[in-house]
C-alpha cells in the first residue's frame, strides 16, 4: 500500500471547493484540543529541565517543582556524573544499548533476508518458526529459569540476548527487503555474487532508512529495559539507568527498592532526582528527530504484512 | 507449540505478495541436496535468529511443563537439575490458583482494566487521527505529529515518574493546591482512582503513536467520494459517518481483535511499578500477580501454572475474536487460505 501521510507539495493548504469553509467554533475547539494535546506533553519535560537546572534555593522558593526558571545551576549534574551510581548506570545502559542494538541488527538483518526468498529450502516452515514467538510470549517463570540456568544472571547478556530479535522488526526489515526489484538481486547473481555478498552490497545500501528506524526501536528497548534487570541484576553495580531512576524517584513507590540500592546515603534532592529524568530522557529526544521521518513507512509495512 | 498450519504467514495472509521468482527449476522436484547448496547460505543468515528464539522463546515455552511440577530449586545445583529431580503432579497447581481469591482478583481487577481502556482509550486515537488528517497545514500536522509520538518512547519507569513530579504526593498539582490552602489530593497512590490513573498514563503514552495506523488508512480513503457525498448535500458529520468511518473499519477491527485476544494484558511494568503504592486489591493484574507469586516468593510452578492459564485463555481469545472478525465479512489477522 502506497501511504502519503503529506500531502504532494502545491497541494497543500487548498481547501477543495466543495468543502463548506470552517466554522469558527469548530476551528476554536480544534486549536485548543491540539494545544493542550502538544502542551500535554511537552509540560512535564520543561518542568523536569527546569527543575533540575535550578538551584536548592530557588526550588525551596518554588515549594518543589520550579516552572519558571531563575538562573542556570549544574550543581545537580556534577553531583551525579561525578561518579556513583547514576555514572556506573550510564554507563552500563549504554553499553547494553550498543552492543544490544548491534547485535540484534546483525541477527535481525540475516535473518530477514535468509527468509526473504519464497521458494528457498525449508521456507515456509523457518517463516512459520520465526512468527510463532509473534503470537506465544516466552512465559515468565520458564525464562526466568532458562537466563538463570545458563549463568547469565549478573551479566550484560541477561539483558542483551532475550531480546535479540524481535518478530515485529523482523517482519519489517523483510518486508522492506521484499520490496527490492529482483531484477538487482538477479543480476548480481548472474555475476556470481553469493547471498551473503549480495546482501552486503547490494541489499543494505539500498535499505538504510528501514535500518536506522529498526536500529531506533532496538536502542530504545535496550535503553528502556526495566523489568529484565529487575529479574536478573542482583548486584546493584550492575544496574541500568531505568532500575536507578526507578529507586531514586519511585522509591515506596515500586517493590523491592528496600535496603539502600541508590547506593547514596542521604535522600537525593529535588534537583538531583529531576537530573535523573533528565539524563534518561535525553539520549531519545536526541536521537528520535533524526529517524522520526522514516518511522512512519517503518511501522506501517510491519503492520500492514505482520 | 502450535502446529504451523494455524500460524499466520504473510504468504497465506496476501496473495498478492511478490510472485516467488522466476528462476526456473524450483519446487519438489530439485533434489534436496542441489537446493542444499543452493539456499546454505540462506540457512546460514537464518540461523543465529533460529537459535536467538530457540533458547530465548521456545525453550521458555516448553518450560511451561513446570505447571504440571511441584518444583523445587533447591533440588539442584542449577534450573536443569532442580527440573528433573522435582516431582509431578498433574493439575495440582491450578487448584490451588483456582481456589485462590488473590488470583481472581487479579483476574477482575484485569478484565475491568481492559474493559475500561476499550472505551476509555481505543477511540482516542482514532479521533485524534481524524482531526490530524482534516488540518489543512502540514506543517502543524507534521508538528503535532512529533510531538504526540514521542512518549511512545519513554519506558514506563519514566512515565510513571512524569506522573509523580506532575500529580504524586509532592508534585506540581499537590503543590499548586497546598499553595492555593486547598488538601492536595494525591492521584497516584489512591486505589478508587487507579483506573483513571494508569488509563491517562497510557493515553499520555500511546495515544500520538496509536494514530499511525488510522492515518495510513485515512490516506487510502478515495477523496471522489466526499466530493460526491458533498455534492448530494452531505454535511461534514454525515461524510464522517458514511465515509470516513466505514473506511476505517476494517482497520478498527483488526486492532479490537488484537486488543481482545491480548485482553488479559494491560501492560505489565506500569502495573509493578505502581501496585505496592496503591495496594494490590486494586493494582493487582494477572501479568504482576505471576510475578508476585513465583519469582517474588520461590513458588515458580505455581507462578507458571497462572502463566499457562493466562496464555492459553489468551490464545483462545485471539481465535475467537479472529473467528468472529471472519463471520462479519472482515480479513482479521490472518485469513484461510
Amino acid at each position: 500500500m502506497t501511504v502519503t501521510i503529506r500531502r504532494p507539495p502545491g497541494a497543500r493548504a487548498r481547501r477543495p471547493a466543495w468543502e463548506e469553509p470552517p466554522t469558527p467554533l469548530g476551528q476554536g475547539v480544534k486549536a485548543v484540543l491540539l494545544t493542550l494535546l502538544v502542551l500535554g506533553v511537552l509540560f512535564p519535560l520543561w518542568v523536569v529541565l527546569v527543575t533540575s537546572l535550578s538551584s536548592r534555593q530557588t526550588i525551596a522558593d518554588a515549594g518543589g517543582l520550579v516552572v519558571v526558571p531563575k538562573g542556570i545551576d549544574t550543581s545537580a549534574y556534577q553531583t551525579i556524573l561525578a561518579g556513583g551510581a547514576v555514572t556506573r548506570a550510564l554507563w552500563i545502559s549504554t553499553l547494553v544499548t550498543v552492543c544490544g542494538t548491534a547485535i540484534a541488527l546483525t541477527v535481525t538483518v540475516l535473518a530477514a533476508y535468509g527468509l526473504s526468498r519464497p521458494g528457498s529450502l525449508g521456507h515456509r516452515w523457518l517463516l512459520a518458526y520465526f512468527l510463532v514467538p509473534f503470537l506465544v510470549y516466552p512465559p515468565l517463570v520458564p525464562r526466568y529459569l532458562v537466563v538463570t540456568g545458563l549463568g547469565l544472571k549478573d551479566t550484560i547478556w541477561a539483558l542483551v540476548l532475550p531480546p535479540a530479535i524481535s518478530v515485529f522488526n523482523l517482519v519489517v526489515v523483510r518486508g522492506f527487503f521484499q520490496g527490492i526489484p529482483q531484477e538487482l538481486l538477479d543480476s548480481a547473481r548472474i555475476d556470481g555474487a553469493s547471498d551473503f555478498r549480495t546482501l552486503a552490497r547490494i541489499v543494505l545500501p539500498l535499505s538504510r532508512a528501514v535500518i536506522a528506524v529498526v536500529g531506533l526501536f532496538y536502542a530504545v528497548s535496550y535503553w528502556n529495559v526495566w523489568f529484565d534487570a529487575l529479574l536478573f541484576m542482583d548486584r546493584n553495580d550492575m544496574y541500568p539507568i531505568q532500575r536507578v531512576l526507578q529507586s531514586y524517584l519511585l522509591a515506596g513507590q515500586a517493590p523491592h527498592t528496600a535496603g539502600g540500592t541508590t547506593g547514596v546515603s542521604m535522600p537525593p534532592t529535588e534537583a538531583v532526582k529531576m537530573a535523573v529524568v533528565v539524563l534518561t530522557v535525553a539520549p531519545i529526544v536526541a536521537v528520535y528527530p533524526f529517524v522520526q521521518r522514516h518511522f512512519i513507512k517503518g511501522v506501517l509495512i510491519g503492520a500492514v504484512k505482520g | 507449540m502450535s502446529e504451523p498450519a494455524v500460524v499466520v504467514g504473510p504468504e497465506r495472509a496476501r496473495p498478492d505478495d511478490p510472485a516467488p521468482p522466476a528462476r526456473a527449476p524450483r519446487g519438489r522436484r530439485v533434489p534436496l541436496v542441489s537446493r542444499l547448496r543452493r539456499d546454505w547460505q540462506m540457512l546460514a543468515m537464518v540461523a543465529p535468529g533460529f537459535l536467538v528464539l530457540l533458547i530465548f522463546s521456545y525453550l521458555p515455552i516448553a518450560g511451561n511443563v513446570i505447571a504440571f511440577q511441584d518444583y523445587n530449586p533447591y533440588l539442584g545445583d542449577n534450573p536443569w537439575a532442580a527440573f528433573t529431580h522435582s516431582n509431578w503432579i498433574g493439575f495440582g497447581q491450578f487448584q490451588l490458583l483456582f481456589d485462590d481469591p488473590a488470583f481472581w482478583d487479579a483476574f477482575r481487577n484485569t478484565l475491568a482494566i481492559t474493559a475500561f481502556q476499550l472505551v476509555f482509550f481505543f477511540p482516542l486515537p482514532i479521533l485524534l487521527a481524524v482531526m490530524l488528517h482534516n488540518l489543512l497545514s502540514s506543517r502543524l500536522r507534521g508538528l503535532v505529529q512529533t510531538v504526540v509520538y514521542l512518549p511512545h518512547f519513554f519506558s514506563w519507569v519514566l512515565v510513571v515518574s512524569f506522573f509523580v513530579a506532575m500529580l504524586g504526593g509532592a508534585g506540581l498539582l499537590a503543590q499548586t493546591m497546598r499553595e492555593a490552602g486547598m488538601q492536595p489530593w494525591n492521584v497516584m497512590t489512591n486505589p478508587d482512582t487507579f483506573i483513571v490513573l494508569v488509563t491517562a498514563e497510557a493515553v499520555w503514552k500511546d495515544v500520538g503513536w496509536g494514530t499511525i495506523v488510522f492515518l495510513a488508512a485515512l490516506s487510502t480513503i478515495d477523496q471522489n467520494l466526499y466530493e460526491a457525498a458533498a455534492a448530494d448535500g452531505a454535511g461534514r458529520w454525515r461524510r464522517l459517518w458514511h465515509i470516513t468511518l466505514p473506511g476505517l473499519r476494517p482497520v478498527v477491527v483488526l486492532l479490537l481483535i488484537l486488543r481482545l485476544g491480548d485482553a488479559l494484558s494491560v501492560g505489565f511494568e506500569q502495573f509493578l511499578l505502581q501496585r505496592d503504592a496503591v495496594g494490590r486489591q486494586a493494582a493487582e493484574v494477572l501479568d504482576t500477580f505471576v510475578y508476585h507469586f513465583s519469582i517474588a516468593t520461590g513458588n515458580y510452578g505455581y507462578g507458571a501454572a497462572a502463566g499457562l492459564f493466562k496464555a492459553v485463555v489468551g490464545l483462545v481469545l485471539i481465535l475467537a475474536a479472529n473467528r468472529v472478525a471472519h463471520l462479519l465479512g472482515e480479513r482479521g489477522i490472518y485469513s484461510k487460505s
